[in-house]
Order: C-alpha cells, then structure tokens, then sequence
C-alpha cells in the first residue's frame, strides 16, 4: 500500500487584489510524508502556516505549485491539480477533516450532523445514526441536545459535535485542527484516546494541538513549519 | 463517481445586439453534482440559466444532454415536442417567483398531479396520493391539497413549486435564485429541504444565486460571473476561502458577519 499522504514541494501565497495586489507569502517549499498510524503533529507558533496546510491538503486553498499526492481507491490523486469531482469525492472516501468551527447547517439536529458522512457513503440511515448516538455519548454530549440543532450550543458542545462528524467515518488520513481547544480535560482524554484508535486502525493523522498535554499524548512525531515559513528566509 | 457527464456545455454565448448577455460559457455537470452560479445583478448568471435550459436560443455554441438512454443529444437541434417533453419529465426549473412556475388558480394537488399526468399517470387515486406524499415531503400539510397556491404564503408557493418539479423524479433541476424574496427563517427550512432532496435523489443541479452562503451551504462547485463572463471557476469551498481574483475577493470580503 502506497503512503497515504505525501506532500512534496509546495508553495504558497495570497495575493489581496483589494490591497494593491500585495503578494503575502505564507509557507515555502513544504515537503514531508504521514504513514498510516502514524500521527504528525504542526509545531510552530501562531500564524506560520499549520492552518493554511491543513486547508492546502483539504483543497479549501489552491497552491501555487508543487504536488498534495493522497493515496485514494488504491490510485494516487494530486489534490492541487484535482478537478472539483475528484476532491469531493477523495473528502468522502479517504480523507476526513475536523476544523476549529462546526459550520452549522440551520435546522439539522446534531445526530443528524454526526451520521451526515455515513449517509452520503451510502450507510442506512438508521445504522448511521446509532454510530453517531455512540459517539455523542462518549463524548459526553447530553442526550437531550442530539435531537436540537447545534447552533444554539456552547463552543465546548459544538466542538464535540464537530468530533463526532469527523470521526465516524472509517477515511484513512485524518486532519485535525486544534480539535481539543475549547474542551475540559475530561473531554479532552476522551479524544486523545479516540485519536489512539485510529492509529491502531491505520489511519495517517495530521493534526494541530496547543495544548501540551494532547500533543505529547497523540504526536508521533512533530514536524515544524517555521522550517517553510518565508518570513525565516528573509531574515536569515 | 461515474465516468459520463450528464451535461455538457461548450461556448454558449448569448448577445443581445451587441450587448453580450454571457459569452463563452464551457463546463460540465455530472449526476449528483450542485453547481451555483454567483454574481451580481446583470452578469449573466439568468442568461446563461436560460440559455443552458432552452428557455432562450444561444447566439453560439451547443448544449448536449445524456438521455435515458444514454445517448447524448444536442438541445438545440431537438424537435419542440421533445425538448417540451424533457423539460416536463426529465427536468425540473424552480423560478425565482413561485407564480412563474405554479398555476395560481388549480389547487396544489393539481400542480403537482399535472406533472404526473404528463408522463402518462391517469389513475386519480394514485395521482392524489403521489401529491400527498409530495406535499408531506415539502412540508405542507395534507389538509391543503385542495387549497390554491394563492391561498399560501411565500415560502408554501415556493415548497410547492419544488414537489411540482420534483414528482417526476428528474434527473436534472435549474434553480432561479430559489430562496430569493423569502425572509430568512423560511429560507433556512427551505434550504434544509432542497440540500436533503438534492442528497436523497442524487439530483444533479443548477443554481443562480447572488447569496453566497446560499452557494456555501447547497453546491459543491461554483461559477463566479461578470459582465457575461466566467471569471472564476472551481470548488465551492476554494473559490469561497481562496478566492483569486479581483471580483471574486471582492464579493467575499463584501459578505455580512452575523
């Protein structure tokens, strides 16, 4: 089986046409590889770039050069030279991402925002919705909220909720973005031990993590983007 | 992911005079896939709409359709009685103004029954069953099935309008800034419904909005157009959170934070 994901010499920028046309770099010459069960945690301080890679290998950004390669259906997909269709469906199939904010959809209960990837998989309905009911409970979501629709919910409760959707598929590469920061520590453990079993599943997680504790918890190895950050060779 | 498109579009054009409506406009749209387009006022994302449902004759360019049978036939060399016959069974449009796409005066049940008719159902009691559960579907309640669209508000004409189209089961649904004159709380539902119907059909669709969280929330690709012309083309989430031109920054940034 091919790595599930490798990146390999990516740059880029933001270029505000509202500004002037100021060219902002934000990460040089990216190159590293996640293995499956393998989890890699971004170092680096606020601002350098985890975020943007993370939404680089997502296809939320469009890159200004180099290869995303994602191993999917057993065919190695280029994500920033993939056509709409293909990244679609390489987000339903093989690679799954918790952001920090739980875009809420007005009117759908929050089992129903959980079981949605399974649906679109093709699971029944009512198996998808039993595997997210599990998963709320163990994240400790109140029963009561499952059947209210999570825009009314604190930040702590929609995070779970965010989880909980992540998590229930079976994809094989995980991106995580800062999916602790607004949970208590018994929540927080509660995570650390799910992110452990996706790694003994196999699954190749790219994860960023403030909080310390969680990092050295989940990380096999962390990989420092300072190392691409265009701002560190204009100064050296 | 299947390998054959269902549409296909290559350099429509549309000028009125030597005004250009849209020009050039190539894409493809595949079963299952929602495509949006965005842009203000008179860019030409309504020409266009019309253009690729043969409500209006490109000045260039060619439109293909997969029939059901697999074969693909050009639009615009279709008889009259054919392309009336796909826009009646195969296809749905969803206007803007309910009004345009309901007939005000026969009740509900007939505007969603009169679809049926038309692909041969002609036993009564089933047609009104059909329309019942379409009604249900949409969220209007079975008890005003004889009641005329007239008697319904805004956002009921517009729930309406959708099951009309829908009955037939079409493969393919055009959509006229569909949440346009409804206020928010009734468009949220009707969001709600068209993103589920469009996930339990595997409907295949396109939809004009100027409303890019209306965009956001039910396409997954995005056309972004100005004066006549795609500017900007790609995954709907990219072209929201990496927009990379001038227009298209400037629509984004311009979006309202609640």
């Amino acid at each position: 089986m091919a790595t599930p994901l490798v990146v390999s010499e990516v740059f880029k920028s933001f270029t505000m046409h509202l500004r002037d046309g100021i060219k902002l770099p934000v990460v040089n010459d990216v190159n590293f590889s996640v293995a499956a069960g393998e989890c890699v945690v971004l170092g680096g301080p606020s601002g350098i770039g985890k975020s943007s890679i993370l939404k680089m290998l997502y296809g939320n950004y469009a890159v200004d050069a180099g290869q995303i390669l994602v191993d999917h259906k057993d065919k190695i997909v280029d994500i920033a030279n993939a056509d709409p269709r293909t990244i679609i469906d390489v987000r339903r199939h093989t690679m799954g991402y918790v952001s920090q904010f739980l875009r809420t959809v007005p009117r759908v209960a929050a089992i129903d925002v959980v079981a949605e990837p399974l649906v679109i998989r093709g699971v029944e309905a009512s198996v998808a919705k039993e595997n997210a009911a599990e998963l709320l409970s163990r994240l400790n979501l109140p029963r009561e909220l499952w059947s209210l629709p999570p825009s009314t919910f604190s930040g702590g409760e929609q995070q779970r909720v965010n989880i909980a959707r992540g998590f229930i598929t079976s994809h094989r590469i995980l991106l995580l973005d800062e999916p602790t920061a607004s949970l208590d520590a018994t929540n927080r453990r509660v995570v650390v031990e799910m992110i452990a079993a996706k790694k003994e599943e196999g699954v190749a997680m790219l994860g960023i993590f403030h909080d310390e504790e969680v990092r050295e918890a989940v990380a096999d190895r962390i990989l420092d983007v300072s190392a691409f950050s265009p701002r560190k060779a204009i100064a050296a | 992911m299947t390998d054959t498109p269902l549409l296909k579009v290559s350099g429509v054009s549309k000028f009125y005079g030597s005004r250009i409506g849209c020009k050039d406009v190539n894409f493809e749209l595949w079963p299952g896939e929602v495509l949006a387009i965005v842009g203000e006022s008179g860019s030409g994302k309504t020409t266009l709409l019309n253009c690729i449902s043969t409500r209006l004759l490109p000045t260039a360019g060619s439109v293909e359709y997969r029939m059901r049978d697999g074969n693909f036939r050009d639009l615009y060399h279709m008889s009259e009685a054919d392309r009336r016959f796909l826009m009646r069974t195969d296809w749905g449009f969803v206007h803007q103004n309910p009004a345009d796409g309901l007939r005000m005066a026969v009740s509900a049940g007939a505007n969603v029954g009169e679809r049926l008719m038309a692909v041969g159902d002609r036993h009564y009691g089933k047609i009104r069953e059909t329309a019942t559960d379409w009604l249900g579907r949409v969220e209007i309640s079975a008890d005003r099935i004889d009641d005329q669209p007239r008697a319904f508000s805004g956002g009921m004409r517009q729930r309406l309008q959708i099951a009309r189209n829908l009955v037939t089961g079409p493969r393919l649904v055009f959509m006229d800034e569909p949440t346009g004159g409804l206020d928010v709380s009734v468009q949220a539902r009707l969001l709600d419904l068209v993103r589920g119907l469009v996930n339990d059909l595997g409907l295949a669709a396109i939809v004009v909005t100027h409303d890019l969280a209306v965009a956001r929330l039910l396409s997954h690709r995005m056309m972004v157009m100005k004066d006549g012309h795609v500017i900007e083309h790609g995954l709907t989430d990219r072209v929201l959170d990496d927009p990379r031109e001038p227009y298209t920054q400037l629509l984004v940034s311009s979006i309202l934070q609640v």
